[in-house]
């Protein structure tokens, strides 16, 4: 299987302290990677330089393709990248409906044209209703509860059908019933054929629903496996229980 | 629309058109110029300050520059019977909309109160500009347009309608973008501009449309402003109460409303006449100025329209409550406001 994404040699310090240190690893096609590590690993330093939001010192992706070493967000979205944050964040004044009426990533001539086209709010519709969210699309995505404003992140960065989804933390904050609905949606996506990678805390949700796992410590992967691999690995357990 | 909203609208347009015709005082004529004047540099303003969120205090900046585009360029040309310089208001526009590109693109990199400082120090460079390019502006002695020889009864009359058109200009672009999806991806970056780079929105590029298209109305208005007022100079083309004075009558409207700003200059306008006028020339009417704001940041911090939409859509909500005994949804914004 050929890899979607390459990340190739990442680096990032904040001042003496090295977050992400010449981290490199690969996401494969059609697959759930996640990307675990103990507190202060440099997961979400990562994430951020992967989607553009967080400039490297050094190093480059390799997204479809295109090799990037300042890869900027829009960019990224429109080749088919997309991602959520760790705290939902949406469009707060806008409806629900329109949350994912601006996530259609419009062409120039769009742009000028309606607000909402008819084909805008059937392709919105489609998606609020497969996440439950149909009774909100008219509400202010500020009315939602914290679950639904995940859901509804969720659903935005699925509009354009993307290739790649990176989940920063899908279940943090979440109640359990939730957890389990944002699984199935990984699963029904990934069915659908979309490539996830997913930074996750939830350990019991990592190992059913991810393959391969990469765990960093100190800001490089120590080890990448399947569940089973990574639960023996002797190098994880120390990262993790710092024996 | 409604047949009746549009009768509306042309009722309210017809009216303010007749404004100009009635033979009122010089003086009265003269307060209505500079209220439809500050409803259009509100109602311009309210695009990049109101829809995008980027509180710009260099406006006067451009009012200024488009006021010396108008005198600089009828220095040695003649005016003809005066309406020459009307025509050629669209030039100064699409100029100044282009120089405020590379000028936005740097300004727009910052955001929120560095984004007002930058742009309020915009305005002092253009002042700093005025005073010292002597050989275009003439510097501190200032520079005037020649008088038009309009009917003197009626003097007024042809400044008033140009303001009207561009403050009818100003609001049929505000409408446009409203309904269009530009409209939608400005308040996403409003809200969230990070996350708007995120899901692939032109972020940069939509911040520059709304940008130069709103300083491009403010120097068209400067320009007309200047040929009014028939003599410049650069403390009274570039002045920071007039960046000041839009944004108090935006927010006291409410921003990012289609009516709002125009609403603000209505009341701000004639308010700021009478407290000159009542308190004379000590400068006793800026404090006034300052307790009107005050006000309005303690009662109406939304400003006035979406106050009274969100009062308006309570009480729809208790009569639909007690109707149907529960909760409704409630509708978007958008759909609220006129």
């Amino acid at each position: 299987m050929s890899n979607i994404l390459e990340v190739a040699n990442l680096t990032k310090r904040f001042g003496g302290v090295t977050a992400v240190d010449d981290c490199s690893f690969g996401v494969a096609e059609h697959s759930i990677t996640a990307l675990i590590g103990p507190n202060g690993s440099g997961k979400t330093t990562a994430f951020n330089m992967i989607t553009g939001y967080l400039p490297a010192d050094s190093g480059h992706i390799v997204f479809g393709g295109v090799k990037m070493s300042r890869p900027r967000p829009a960019q990224l979205a429109r080749l088919g990248l997309c991602r959520t944050f760790q705290q939902a964040r949406v469009f707060d004044q806008l409806s629900t409906r329109e949350n994912l009426v601006a996530a259609s990533q419009p062409s120039w001539r769009e742009l000028f044209g309606a607000r909402s086209t008819a084909a805008d709010r059937e392709q919105a519709d489609q998606l609020l209703a497969d996440f439950n969210l149909s009774d909100q699309a008219d509400k202010l995505a500020h009315e939602l509860s914290y679950g639904q404003r995940k859901l509804l992140e969720f659903a935005a960065a699925l509009v354009g059908n993307p290739r790649l989804i990176l989940l920063d933390e899908p279940s943090a904050g979440v109640n359990p019933v939730m957890i389990e609905t944002m699984e199935r949606h990984v699963r029904a996506r990934h069915a659908a054929g979309s490539t996830f990678l997913i930074v996750e805390h939830d350990m019991n949700l990592v190992m059913r629903l991810c393959d391969p796992i990469i765990v960093l410590d100190q800001g490089s992967p120590i080890a990448t496996g399947t569940p089973n691999e990574i639960q023996t690995n002797s190098a994880v357990l120390d990262a993790y229980l710092g024996a | 629309m409604t047949v009746v909203r549009r009768a509306g609208l042309a009722l309210l347009l017809t009216a303010a058109v007749l404004v100009g015709f009635v033979g009122v005082t010089h003086w009265i004529m003269n307060i209505f110029i500079f209220t439809v004047m500050y409803a259009g540099l509100a109602t311009g303003w309210n695009l990049v300050g109101g829809f995008a969120g980027y509180t710009s205090l260099g406006h006067a900046a451009f009012f200024g520059i488009g006021a010396y585009a108008m005198d600089v360029t009828f220095e040695h040309h003649s005016i003809g019977a005066g309406y020459v310089p009307f025509a050629i208001l669209p030039l100064i526009g699409l100029a100044v909309a282009a120089l405020s590109v590379p000028l936005g693109w740097i300004a727009m990199r910052t955001r929120a109160a560095t984004f007002a400082i930058v742009t309020i120090t915009l305005l002092f460079v253009v002042q700093t500009l005025a005073f010292n390019l002597k050989s275009i502006t003439h510097g501190s002695q200032g520079m005037g347009i020649t008088p038009p020889p309009f009917a003197l009864h009626a003097y007024e009359r042809p400044f008033y309608i140009a303001m009207l058109a561009m403050l009818v200009l100003a609001l049929l672009i505000s409408w446009y973008v409203q309904r269009s999806k530009l409209g939608l991806v400005l308040a996403a970056i409003r809200d969230d501009e990070d996350k708007a780079h995120g899901v692939g929105v032109h972020v940069t590029a939509v911040k520059l449309i709304a940008f130069s298209t709103s300083v491009a109305l403010a120097s068209m208005i400067g320009a007309v402003w200047a040929y009014y007022v028939l003599f410049i100079y650069p403390q009274f083309a570039v002045d920071p109460l007039i960046s000041i004075g839009i944004v108090l009558m935006v927010f006291l409207g409410g921003k990012g409303t289609l009516w709002g700003p125009a609403l603000g200059a209505l009341i701000v306008v004639p308010a700021q006449q009478y407290f000159a006028y009542e308190l004379g020339a000590s400068k006793l009417y800026l404090i006034a100025y300052a307790g009107l704001f005050l006000v309005i940041m303690l009662f109406l911090p939304q400003g006035i329209i979406p106050s009274l939409t969100s009062w308006a859509d309570r009480n729809r909500h208790r009569r639909a409550r007690t109707l149907s005994g529960g909760p409704l949804a409630s509708p978007p914004l958008h759909e609220v406001l006129p």
